[in-house]
């Protein structure tokens, strides 16, 4: 008997009890959705944190106030001191101490209000210099960005980034508006707008990267940020001038830093160098965690689907015992018979995983409107799953396929 | 079908034996308890032959049956199958024979409910691996045989019981066989059926094909040419006339 034949009688099995083979694939199909979107949820999450960290610009160090010991000896927590100075700023911006360092941007920042007319919306606020700009890779829609006299005249001006610029001005031009900052309301003119990056649309603000306004460094300081030291910014961004000159960027800005801080020992380091490679690897391998964790329980749900194939499988040997007699009878030999009820069982595993797939398509086009994540579904977790699938099937199908490769004729007929 | 004249060949010699057993017994065994449900049966018949084994139930009949049919194997002695030694045979091989060489009528009919009359009927052709076109021809040419060329698609639950057991002979007949063995074919039919199927039986022989007939039944086994009593594993060969004296 050929094997199109087998292939033929096998269908014929599973079409033939429509209700059964349909729970049975019920299992399997639960089992591969639940994994294609798991799998699919994680590379989504790892895809949004990537992009959002490239959207901060390339070849980009950020340095940002590290973890302190102050004269008293008592060591204070990361991020609490402001222990960064424009002096840091521009001592790295001078190209004979920081030869591989191309541009340099300093960054304070705060959560302020904003009102224009009767809009009012709530974003960060950025002081910097004209650097900023290109070491964030970003380019302007309209109108201009702050330069180096904005920052001299500590100018009431700004850009906004493109959802600031529309949630205030709902498509109105932004150019030459004037926009009230801050619990004071110190009023800005815009001068221009970022482009889109269009790399996030999530519903969580504060990663959007096209949600905010940047003014000068110094208007910031004086007029809006307050504070006791004008003269410490929140964090500073470094660009190389390649990505091979990222090591030496790294290690020049950071003899440099510890130089000027007054520093011997590195690990009392008062501020910390991040490359964008870094908070990517972190980023991810905490989203590969669980997705690794998701995907082991979507994993044993395909287990269970697969023992849900065999439980039937034995419960159809058992139930088609005359057939299996008569099949005997008319010739069938015990590797036609394996042969058959494998490929049922490859049958059942096969469908399920295609549906399974199916259904994992249909739930990454709807789900992420109510999760709000996106859900990545790359083709090698399709066939991937489709493969898993029919191994399953074969796998849990070989037990019952034997047992009814070796049932005596005899006894399969004599059976009522 | 027209009915063809037939010779008679000559009984019992060896050269066109279909089949010969020797001295065969069976012992089923359980636990510790071994039940001999034959004790030593050795019997010709002769290609052409249409015979009738008749015994109660419990008298071995359809161990006999099974190990004609190679569905079982002998416990001791030897089977011939048109020639061929068929005591020692694996069950792949029986398979094989089994295939080739009989053709099975069952009380149960054992139809398949899923498939429609002529797949059936060629289903031990898939198992012989005839090519699909050749398949068809030969079953809707079978079914013909049977009368049922105008029922070649309906499903068994759609037939009626005789017509289902015309089904099963047409199966039987499709690989053209050395033996058709039929267990009680009209054990599940009224009478008018039963009639049916036993006519039918009758044009087979006449047509040359080696019947054997395994009943209860001394009605239906009188139709045949040569009547063997079975009781407590053992035969008794009979004349027609006195099937009676075996009840």
């Amino acid at each position: 008997m050929s094997w199109l034949e087998t292939f033929r009688t096998g269908i014929n099995g599973v079409r033939s009890h429509r209700l059964r083979s349909f729970l049975t694939v019920l299992g399997i199909l639960i089992g591969i959705a639940a994994v294609i979107l798991t799998v699919g949820l994680g590379e989504g999450a790892q895809g949004q944190v990537t992009s959002e960290i490239t959207a901060l610009g390339s070849n980009v160090l950020t340095i940002t106030p590290g973890s302190s010991t102050s004269s008293t000896g008592i060591r204070q927590a990361l991020g609490s001191a402001s222990t960064l100075t424009m002096a840091d700023v521009h001592a790295l911006a001078s190209p004979v101490d920081a030869p591989d360092v191309k541009a340099v941007a300093p960054i304070t920042s705060s959560s302020e209000e904003l009102v224009a007319g009767s809009s009012t919306w709530t974003t960060t606020v950025q002081g910097s210099t004209p650097s900023w700009l290109n070491v964030r890779g970003r380019t302007l829609a309209q109108g201009r960005f702050i330069d180096d006299q904005d920052v001299t005249d500590h100018a009431a001006v700004a850009v906004l980034g493109a959802t600031t610029a529309s949630e205030l001005f709902k498509g109105e031009d932004p150019v030459g508006q004037t926009v009230d900052v801050g619990a004071s309301g110190v009023p800005v003119t815009v001068v221009g707008v970022l482009t889109s990056t269009g790399s996030s649309s999530s519903s969580s603000s504060t990663s959007d990267p096209d949600d905010l306004l940047v003014i000068p460094i110094t208007t910031g300081a004086e007029r809006i940020f307050g504070g006791t030291s004008r003269n410490s910014v929140s964090s500073i961004a470094l660009q190389a001038r390649s990505s091979g000159d990222l090591t030496a960027a790294y290690q020049e800005a950071d003899h440099l830093l510890l130089q000027l801080h007054g520093i011997t020992t590195a690990s009392d380091a008062d501020f910390t160098i991040t490359s964008e490679q870094s908070l990517i690897s972190t980023a991810t391998s905490v989203d590969h965690t669980l997705t690794i964790l998701l995907g082991g329980v979507a994993g044993i749900s395909l287990l269970v689907g697969g023992i849900g194939v065999m439980n039937i499988m034995l419960v159809s040997v058992t139930e088609r015992i005359r057939e299996i007699g008569l099949r005997k009878a008319l010739g069938a030999t015990p590797a036609v018979i394996r042969r058959q009820f494998l490929v049922e069982a490859s049958v059942l595993g096969l469908v399920g995983g295609a549906l399974g797939a199916l259904l994992g398509i249909i739930g990454a086009t709807f789900l992420p409107s109510v999760v709000g994540d996106p859900i990545t579904i790359s083709p090698i977790a399709m066939v991937g799953a489709l493969v898993v699938a029919l191994a399953i099937g074969i796998a849990f199908g070989v037990y019952p396929a034997s047992r009814a490769a070796h049932l005596a004729p005899i006894d399969a007929l004599r059976t009522e | 079908m027209s009915a063809t004249a037939t010779t008679t060949p000559p009984v019992g010699t060896s050269e066109n034996a279909v089949i010969e057993l020797e001295r065969v017994t069976k012992v089923y065994r359980t636990g510790s308890i071994a039940v001999a449900a034959l004790r030593g049966v050795s019997l010709t018949i002769a290609q052409g032959e249409y015979v009738a084994i008749i015994g109660p139930s419990g008298s071995g009949k359809s161990t006999l049956m099974h190990i004609l049919g190679c569905l079982d194997t002998p416990s001791s002695g030897a089977y011939r199958l048109a020639g061929e030694n068929v005591s020692g045979m694996s069950e792949a091989a029986l398979a094989e024979v089994r295939n080739r060489r009989i053709g099975f009528v069952f009380q149960q009919f054992n139809l398949l409910s899923s498939m429609s009359a002529w797949q059936n009927v060629e289903l031990p052709l898939v198992y012989a691996g005839v090519p699909r076109a050749e398949r068809k021809e030969r079953s809707m040419h079978a079914l013909a045989k049977v009368g049922l060329s105008s029922r070649v698609l309906h499903r068994p639950g759609e037939l009626s019981g005789g017509q289902q057991q015309r089904v099963a002979v047409a199966r039987a007949l499709v690989t053209e066989p050395d033996l058709i063995l039929a267990d009680e074919p009209t054990g599940n039919l009224d009478s008018v059926s039963a009639a049916d199927v036993l006519r039918l039986m009758d044009e087979l022989h006449e047509s040359g094909r080696t019947l054997v007939l395994i009943t209860h039944d001394t009605e239906v086994a009188s139709a045949s040419g040569r009547v063997l009593g079975i009781r407590d594993g053992l035969l008794i060969e009979n004349d027609v006339r006195h099937v009676e004296s075996i009840r």
